[in-house]
């Protein structure tokens, strides 16, 4: 050290330091160089994260703070990253209405870009999990490749989902008033975004021990389920199990069987005494 | 056949309308069976022809359904889907089938149910009842009867014989239950131990990730996620991976250390992943209902819920003990391992369980 | 006629002393006859009178789907394989496409998917099963609302108990037997439940499932006692069932002519084998479009048991569903007994107190024949609101049946009205003690309130709805006259007077011990009929002085 700071004053010091600045310049221009377009991508990018910043600070920071640094109202959203803002605004929780055991699917107020630039704002805070692509949602275009994708998802789904969101994904009661949604009509973007980040008290399905491709075939099971799969036997009465068969067993079965008796059982109707 | 079978005569029935009341001029007196009053196609023929061509239908109705069952049978392959309101996709056969034996079998019964309300008598008739007690002569000549054959059989008399009988008789219905030993296994020490208790700290047995059926490093498990895991060298082929399973099942957590309740439990994890038995201790459903908030684990069967932060304690529902703890470490190459049992039984307890 | 046949076979004279045959039917009879007696048999039965009442169906209801369980069954059985060795599916239903699973699962999907009209068969068995339940406790419950059980009928009253209670295991085991996500679940609880049992737990568990949890052995057993075990005792008890209902003929409500001493009906020949033959095709065919309508157990969408997997929503069928409640909602004690012991009271208590739910309505009816000391035969079934007592024990015991449902089914009815299921589970358990008690006390008000109005009817009259104004402006409603038989009708039933201690002190004056029992008796019989327990019915003095001093009539 002490000799660099000797040779700070050396005639030639000036000289280096240009060089090695010139030189400096010049990697990084290299390396930036063939990437014009991904430059425009970058002010495209702050722009947007501009334009989220103004959105955040108008319909999200009374609860989670100017710079989403979090409040006793909302937790921080410092590295939750773009894949959690896209689902929880994207599936109309967020912004929250009022408190409760949980907040529920709603109505989306944002447009899918007004969220993508929300998105950008919130990721551009720390490191998280990223909004995924639709090939890494998408079912495989291959036929075959895909009746094995939903075979496995729905494994993988018996395995790791359908404790808590029921064996058709129907969703299902957790503690003291919370619950586990339906996935009914949640497009595949947001169920694979949901696995990613964990939304409220779900756990979160990280790709460390649930890889990409596995989420793929659940949300390939969970599409299957609720859009493709046929109910052979009729009528699936919710797909909630042996409750609503019961109750369906009492009111149409026993039920039209006792009018049916009623019928049976009565008098035939007299004719008029003449 | 007709109503004047009946008792007409004004007769009260029951304890407080005796007959001499009913001599008196009792206001309530029975006035017996009411006049048969015709129906209309008793009198009128055109009405009781109408009524046959209906009951007539109904059968004819049921033949052509029946034929249908046997077309549809037929016709409809056992893969083909059709949309039908407003029951949705559903199999063309299941439904073709289900309908066409629906109505053959209904227009039978409703048919003859038919035939029967219109078309039949009536006529209602009465039609006496007996006790079901036999009388006294009856009764006297029956336990006469019997003491004769007991007497002759001698019986009571003869009690060597009666003992020993009943002796002979009382033991040889335990043959039968001799024979049901061999219906399982003595329970021993079977429930006490799990897959896991192979594992030592010199020889650990790695957690193998349900998903990936691969070891997992420690940064694999984040805060907030939920991971399932089975002892490594346990294969889904293995014929005995039911019996196995059902013991083994692990539920790894990671919970950040500010929220970590109980410092005995703490220990037994790793940087704060915790491994719980899935298997829950009230009857031995996969507990697995995770809220990462909350930090609770709700049984999906009966609602027993654990605090995962606090040793996996019952906080609510009929659970009678916390989830056993596996206690976990990392090997060498950084990979979850266990290197040891759980340190008491899991799943539901039961009489011999240590406490 | 058949002992006269029976003698002039013995002789040997190749010819009968019996006239000759009108027809070849005729003959065919004769034959028949002379091996099987039929003519006796049929001169008891054929003109057999059964009542006209819609309730008294219900018990055809329970017999018919029976029977269509039994047929269905055996079908089933042709394609079935109670096995639990693994395999892996190759099927044509996609999802489940290369999953492992056992053959007893594989050929429930293979009868659900590949057999043609197995996938009928299989719903029509499963929701014939529900309503066959149901019916029977339906059934039960109006002979017990009626009085039906009474002498000569308690022995019946217990066939039936033992029917239902059968019927709910059967069942129990049947949805049991694909070895499917959710059926395997219900597996898994009895086995936590069996190993509650103090003392022998262990054993048993071991002995039923042929060793650990789940092993290779309860499918095919459950399958054995599902098919063979049960269905023979049931049947057996069936058959008793339906001989004691012609051995005491039917009972009948009270009305003109309808007397203890006879039963007023349409004969079996022609109008009930009509109407009851009849009645089997059209629960049949009910049911049978039930099935084609609404999917029953899709254990496709299950997916096949493992032990480490489970769904939400996992209920057992309905009528195991108040014995879920008394798990779900009992507080989980454990408790430490004889030196290290563990008693696990959270499911050995609910356990215990399954069977006593059912118990105490079956015992009620020897209850009500120690507390009344008839020893009459009764075959005119009570109206309900004439028994306040019995009424009001009945819809506690409903109460308290459907208290244990909701319990049962605390998950969706949290998902579905939006509460917590913590709140219902804490619900559930005050209302197991408190509902019963305010349900009777109403019920039995009711019925009070009830026989008011019948007396009021029998004494004043029907409401007409007419309103006639008197000549100095008052306005009444004029009151029509019952008819003869509404008023018989509404008098016709008994009132039993409670019983009376004897005297402390006798007519020595010797004090006489009056036993603690006695006392129990005389108390419940005041509850039952005295003052609180019925409304005095009108009598002739009454109705005299009604409609001789004033009259709207």
């Amino acid at each position: 050290m002490k000799k660099l700071s000797a040779r700070r004053r050396h005639p030639l010091a000036a000289l280096v330091v240009l060089l090695l600045a010139l030189a400096a310049t010049g990697g990084l221009y290299a390396a930036f160089a063939p990437a014009e377009k991904a430059q425009a991508d970058t002010s495209a990018q702050s722009l947007a994260i501009d334009e989220g910043k103004k959105l955040f600070a108008v319909g999200c920071s009374s609860c989670h703070g100017l710079n989403g640094q979090g409040t006793s109202d909302g937790p921080s959203l410092v590295g939750v990253g773009s894949a959690a803002v896209d689902f929880q605004v994207g599936t109309g929780r967020m912004p929250a209405q009022q408190p409760g055991a949980q907040v529920p699917r709603k109505k989306v107020i944002y447009s899918q870009s007004e969220i993508d630039q929300l998105a950008a704002f919130v990721a551009s805070l720390g490191p998280g999990p990223v909004v995924p692509k639709p090939e890494q949602y998408n079912p495989s275009t291959d036929p075959a490749k895909n009746a094995a994708d939903i075979s496995k998802g729905g494994e993988l789904f018996r395995t790791n989902c359908a404790q808590c969101h029921n064996f058709a994904g129907q969703g299902g009661a957790l503690t003291n008033g919370k619950y586990a949604p339906s996935l009914e009509g949640v497009d595949p973007k947001h169920i694979y975004e949901a696995m990613q980040t964990g939304p409220q008290n779900m756990p979160s399905f990280p790709d460390t021990t649930m890889p990409e491709e596995q989420k793929r075939q659940i949300v390939a099971f969970v599409r299957h389920t609720e859009n493709d799969e046929p109910n052979p036997g009729g009528l699936t009465l919710g797909s909630l199990g042996p409750v609503t068969e019961g109750l369906f067993g009492w009111i149409f079965g026993l039920g039209v069987l006792i009018v049916v008796a009623i019928w049976v059982a009565a008098h035939t109707t007299k004719a008029k005494k003449s | 056949m007709s109503h004047d079978i009946s008792d007409n005569s004004p007769q009260a029935h029951g304890a407080s309308h005796g007959s001499e009341v009913a001599e008196h001029g009792n206001p309530f007196a029975d006035p017996g069976l009411p006049a048969h009053l015709p129906r209309r196609t008793d009198i009128d023929e055109r009405a009781a022809k109408r009524a046959e061509r209906q009951v007539s239908l109904l059968f004819i109705v049921s033949m052509l359904a029946t034929i249908g069952f046997i077309a549809s049978y037929v016709i409809f392959p056992i893969d083909k889907i059709v949309y039908i309101f407003p029951l949705g996709h559903v199999s063309a056969l299941n439904f073709a089938l289900g309908m066409t034996l629906g109505v053959a079998l209904f227009c039978i019964g409703a048919g003859a149910v038919h035939w029967a309300r219109t078309l039949m008598s009536d006529h209602e008739i009465p039609a006496e009842r007996h006790p079901i007690e036999a009388d006294d002569e009856v009764r006297a000549d029956v336990i006469e009867q019997f003491k004769t054959g007991a007497a002759e059989s001698g019986f009571g008399r003869r009690k060597l014989l009666r003992n020993t009988l009943i002796g002979s008789m009382a033991l040889v219905p335990l043959s039968g239950v001799v024979l049901l030993r061999d219906l399982g296994p003595l329970p021993e020490q079977k429930l006490l131990h799990t897959g896991w208790d192979k594992a030592t700290p010199q020889n650990p047995i790695a957690l193998i990730n349900m998903n990936t059926n691969r070891p997992m490093k420690a940064e694999d498990i984040v805060q907030g996620s939920l991971t399932f895991a089975k002892p490594e060298g346990l294969e889904e082929d293995a014929p005995d991976f039911q019996q196995q399973i059902a013991k083994d099942a692990l539920m790894l957590v990671r919970i950040a250390p500010g929220d970590l309740k109980d410092q005995q439990s703490a220990e037994l994890g790793f940087d704060g992943i915790l491994a719980y038995s899935k298997i829950c201790t009230h009857v031995g459903c996969p507990i697995s209902l995770y809220e990462q908030q909350t930090h609770h684990a709700l049984c999906p069967c009966h609602q027993s819920t654990f605090d995962l932060a606090d040793g996996a304690r019952v906080i609510f529902g009929p659970a009678g003990h916390p989830l056993p703890q596996l206690k976990i470490t990392t090997d060498e190459q950084g990979f979850l391992v266990a290197t040891g049992d759980f340190d008491e039984p899991v799943g539901p307890s039961y009489w011999e369980r240590p406490r | 006629m058949s002992t006269t046949s029976g003698t002039s076979t013995g002789a040997t004279t190749p010819s009968s002393t019996r006239a000759k045959p009108a027809s070849k039917w005729e003959a065919a009879a004769d034959w028949t006859d002379g091996r099987l007696g039929i003519y006796s048999l049929a001169k008891a039965n054929l003109r057999k009178i059964f009542p006209d009442h819609w309730s008294f169906m219900l018990g055809e209801i329970c017999l018919y789907t029976f029977i269509i369980i039994i047929l269905t069954g055996v079908y089933l059985t042709l394609f079935f394989k109670p096995s639990m060795a693994e395999t892996v599916y190759t099927g044509s239903y996609v999802p489940l496409d290369g999953i492992r699973m056992s053959e007893a699962y594989a050929s429930t999907m293979n009868i659900s998917f590949e057999v043609r009209g197995g996938l009928l068969i299989r719903q029509i068995h499963h929701w014939a099963a529900i309503v066959f339940v149901a019916a029977m406790l339906v059934h039960m419950m109006r002979v017990f609302f009626t009085g039906a059980f009474r002498k000569p009928r308690e022995i019946n009253w217990l066939f039936g108990a033992g029917l239902l209670f059968l019927g709910m295991f059967d069942g129990f085991m049947g949805y049991s037997l694909p070895d499917d996500l959710l059926s395997g679940t219900g597996i898994r609880f009895m086995e936590g439940a069996i190993l509650a049992v103090p003392i022998v737990g262990t054993y048993l568990e071991m002995f039923l499932y042929g060793g650990e949890f789940p092993g290779q052995d309860i499918v095919p057993r459950f399958f054995t006692i599902h098919v063979l075990l049960i269905p023979g005792i049931m049947l057996g008890l069936l058959v008793a069932h339906l001989i004691l209902v012609f051995y005491h003929k039917h009972t009948q409500f009270a009305g003109p002519g309808r007397k203890e001493e006879n039963v007023v009906g349409m004969p079996l020949m022609p109008v009930y084998m009509a109407k009851a033959g009849g009645f089997f095709f059209l629960v049949f065919g009910v049911i049978a479009a039930v099935s084609a309508i609404a999917t029953v157990n899709p254990i496709w969408s299950y997916g096949p048991y493992r032990p480490d997997q489970v769904s939400t929503d996992a209920q057992p069928d309905w009528y195991m569903g108040f014995s879920e409640g008394l798990i779900r909602v009992m507080p989980g004690w454990e408790i430490s007994v004889w030196g290290g012991h563990t008693l696990n009271l959270g499911v050995f208590i609910p356990l215990m107190v399954f069977p006593l739910v059912l118990a105490v309505i079956w015992l009620y009816p020897f209850l009500e024949a120690w507390v009344t000391g008839d020893k009459r035969e009764h075959h005119i079934a009570d109206r309900p609101r004439n028994a306040p007592v019995r009424t009001a024990f009945g819809a506690a015991w409903i109460s308290l049946y459907l208290v244990l449902l909701i319990g049962g089914g605390n998950d969706l009815i949290a998902t579905h009205l939006h509460l917590s299921i913590n709140s219902i589970t804490y619900f559930v358990r005050v209302s197991f003690f408190l509902l019963p008690v305010i349900v009777f006390i109403i019920t039995k008000r009711w019925c009070l309130g009830l026989q008011r109005r019948d007396k009021e009817k029998v004494l004043h009259g029907r409401e007409s709805g007419v309103i006639k104004r008197l000549p100095h402006g008052e306005f009444v409603e004029v009151h029509a006259d019952l008819s003869q038989a509404d008023k018989f009708t509404l008098t016709a039933h008994e009132q039993p007077q409670p019983i009376e201690l004897p005297a402390e002190v006798d007519e020595n004056g010797v004090a006489r011990k009056v036993g603690r029992l006695a006392k129990a008796r005389a108390k419940l019989s005041e509850g039952f009929f005295g003052d609180s327990g019925q409304i005095a019915k009108p009598t002739a003095e009454e109705h005299a002085e009604i409609t001789s001093g004033h009259g709207h009539h």
